[in-house]
């Protein structure tokens, strides 16, 4: 075991994966001789060449696209797309040609692709380096989205995202890339060694895709959340003094839905939060399964605490964040009712 | 105050009523243009090959010239047999939908020598990236017709499992790639499957083809752009036929240069050729796919040639464009051409051809009897409706297994 931030659980998945299967290759910005302009594959070009970890020119299109050819042809490329902002060039390859070329051949052909992408603000990214675009990615079909909240699970998930024959899009929250931001940007940041989270197997390991983790066990309701907001969820219950079962959703498609019917069974409430824009974001998927699914075990409406449906700004970054105080606002909303 | 228009928008030299006007092709000499070495440098042979065109047959239906690809007899047989299978294929397939018997097709009328000779001239291992008009890559691969009928009826043996519309094919051991309805999408992918042939240290090549319109995609510049940056062993083919459905080459750029001057540019050669001479296709394929090969880098080629019928089953031509135009045309047509000239080399006679077309004639409609055996739109044996959940992940998750019951409890 060793203590990672998630950039390094990230680099090891990768590090680990370039060892293991010779077919494995990763593309994108930067990622080559410089190692990614957040460092998440630092090294790698130095220790595997520089035909297995390939600088490409500035497009997204391009680098899925040829990406997907590679796939084709017996590659297993990892794509970094620089910011999740800069990923729609490559929607049409993504939308029209990844997520549908196994069905529209009959499994005749595959790109077995990982989109590795850094999502989220609190960085003072402004409108084009701060967005979480992953409900335009789960309202497709042929994809499977991942967002982790911590080193542990980056890397299990990254490896299995890469041996997977599915194309998966992979969510990375930068804003806890260098530790487990709780929405509270006055405090000093807290780096992952503290974390339990934080302590990483330098070896192979996966975790599955399609799983939810209960990060907090508790009675009172149920908090929907991924990414940077299981962190604020968790700091928000405390807050609102409520006794929240926190669930990390981790893989949005596939959804793991059981572990999310049992705890509502369980609780009879549930928060969702996500740092998304509200309409038609994922977090409309999430109260359409609750209700599905739990309808007769709620004791009152479900809650939604998102990021605004605005653009993300760069002067009022903390208004527009789901900060702790919001989520909290919005627990004794949902502990109210009913 | 009235507005005074001064934007330039392109109009074709004719529309509906007038007479068909192809004065602004221009054409080189058969013979005309040299054949460089494929190790000579860019900038030496830029200009020749992307604005004069390559061809070989000249008007008295001889082969001349540098780019002369001296084929055998039994090859040009082979070719114009093809060719002749595609146009009688796409003919029947045509008059199948006018039936009702499928719901839309897309013929390569007058295209036939771009396909077939582009196939004949790569290797076999070669991966093919078609467009939706490429169906003589499927023929001279020797496809079994009768797979491509099952694709057009969407029946029990279509290998697309009816999920894609009529003419969308795919063939995994014939190495022909996956047609997409969005168009160009198979540039990039193309240059992407020929950047891991290289990676891997493999030989194959990859070749894709696109319609001249849709160069204006993002995805040509994409492909252009990787293919250059990386040398990637790749032939990638434009093919003018001077239509996108209504809009004529102008709209995608052509009316100041050659699509095939774009090449230069991204320091890519660009070669111009007659699309409508099997030899010169078979010859300038050649020549890519040697520069490919010999790890030279990649080429661009533009195949001017003419759609000499409608866009789609969809579209009537004569709403946008002069109806005389393929007569008009002055690159002829591929097949009596080929024809023309086999005659004359002593390969072919008047009495072979027609009973070569008989021959294929009774083969189409032989394949038509076998594919319906296999199911028709109105009529079994169906495909199996689970499988409308299946491929679209490798496993079927939790959520489609409970959509499949959600359809099985419908139907019950």
């Amino acid at each position: 075991m060793a203590r990672m931030n998630m950039i390094q659980a990230l680099n090891s998945a990768m590090d680990v994966m370039l060892g293991r299967d010779p077919n494995v290759v990763l593309l994108g910005q930067d990622i080559g001789f410089f190692g990614g302009v957040f460092r998440a594959t630092d090294g790698l070009q130095r220790t595997y060449g520089e035909h297995r970890v390939i600088d490409a020119p500035i497009a997204e299109g391009g680098i899925v696209g040829s990406a997907i050819g590679m796939g084709v042809n017996g590659l297993r490329p990892v794509v970094e797309i620089q910011f999740a902002d800069y990923i729609y060039p490559g929607c049409d390859q993504i939308i029209s040609e990844l997520a549908r070329l196994r069905y529209r051949t009959a499994g005749d052909f595959f790109a077995p692709l990982t989109i590795r992408t850094p999502c989220g603000g609190g960085i003072r990214g402004g409108q084009t380096h701060s967005q979480s675009p992953e409900g335009v990615f789960t309202h497709v079909c042929g994809l499977k989205v991942i967002m982790p909240s911590n080193p542990y699970d980056a890397k299990g998930l990254l490896i299995s995202a890469i041996e997977d024959d599915d194309p998966v899009i992979f969510f990375e929250p930068k804003r806890i890339y260098n530790g487990p931001f709780d929405g509270d940007p006055d405090k000093p940041a807290v780096p992952w060694t503290a974390h339990d989270k934080g302590e990483v197997p330098e070896d192979y390991y996966t975790l599955p895709i399609g799983r939810a983790e209960v990060v907090v066990e508790g009675a009172e309701v149920t908090v929907l959340c991924y990414g940077t907001m299981v962190h604020v969820c968790k700091a928000a219950a405390r807050l609102a003094e409520v006794d929240a079962e926190i669930i990390d959703i981790r893989t949005m498609v596939p959804l793991d839905v059981e572990t999310l019917r049992t705890s509502v069974e369980k609780t009879g409430r549930c928060l969702i939060a996500h740092e998304a824009t509200r309409f038609s974001g994922f977090g409309a998927e999430l109260v359409a399964t609750v209700q599905e699914e739990c309808f007769y075990s709620l004791e009152g409406p479900i809650e939604r605490v998102t990021g605004w449906d605005t653009p993300y700004p760069h002067a009022f970054e903390w208004e527009y964040f789901p900060g702790q105080k919001r989520v909290a606002a919005g627990l004794e909303r949902v502990m109210e009712a009913g | 105050m009235p507005r005074t228009p001064r934007l330039h928008i392109p109009h074709p030299p004719a529309r509906p009523g007038d007479k068909p006007d192809f004065s602004y092709v221009e054409i080189s000499p058969a013979g005309a243009v040299p054949r460089p070495d494929v190790m000579t440098r860019l900038r030496d042979i830029e200009r020749s090959l992307a604005f004069e065109m390559v061809r070989v047959l000249d008007e008295n239906d001889a082969a001349v010239g540098p780019w002369d690809p001296h084929l055998d007899a039994h090859d040009l047989q082979v070719g114009l047999q093809h060719m002749v299978l595609t146009r009688l294929f796409d003919e029947r397939m045509q008059r199948k939908q006018r039936q009702g018997k499928i719901s839309f097709y897309m013929k390569s009328l007058g295209e036939e020598a771009v396909s077939v000779a582009g196939a004949m001239a790569l290797d076999p291992g070669d991966m093919l990236f078609p467009s939706y008009r490429n169906q003589g890559l499927q023929i001279a691969r020797g496809r079994n017709p009768v797979d491509m009928m099952c694709q057009l009826l969407s029946n029990s043996k279509d290998m697309c499992k009816g999920r894609q519309m009529p003419v969308m094919y795919h063939w995994a051991r014939g190495n022909i790639f996956s047609i997409s309805g969005n168009v160009a999408t198979q540039f990039p992918q193309a240059v992407g499957w020929a950047m891991a042939a290289a990676i891997k240290g493999e030989d194959n090549i990859a070749a894709a083809w696109i319609g001249e319109g849709s160069s204006a995609e993002a995805d040509f510049h994409y492909a252009m752009t990787f293919a250059s940056v990386y040398l990637a062993p790749v032939v990638l083919n434009i093919v003018n036929n001077q239509w996108a459905i209504s809009t004529f080459q102008g709209f995608a750029g052509g009316e100041r240069r050659p699509f095939s001057a774009r090449g230069p540019g991204y320091g890519i050669p660009g070669i111009r050729v007659d699309g409508n001479d099997f030899l010169a296709v078979v010859a300038v394929t050649r020549w890519a796919s040697e520069r490919a090969r010999r790890r030279v880098g990649p080429t661009l080629i533009e195949h001017v040639t003419h759609r000499a019928d409608a866009h789609s089953t969809s579209d009537d031509p004569s709403r946008y464009r002069s109806k005389d135009e393929a007569l008009a045309w002055p690159l002829g047509d591929p097949v009596e051409r080929m024809k023309a000239h086999m005659i004359r080399e002593g390969a072919w006679s008047e009495k072979q051809h027609v009973e070569l077309v008989e021959t294929l004639s009774r083969l189409v409609d032989d394949a038509w009897e076998d594919a319906i055996s296999y199911g028709t739109m109105t009529e079994g044996p169906w495909l199996d409706k689970n499988e409308l959940f299946e491929d679209v992940f490798k496993d079927i998750p939790p959520h489609l297994i409970r959509q499949r019951e959600q359809l099985r409890e419908m139907e019950d």
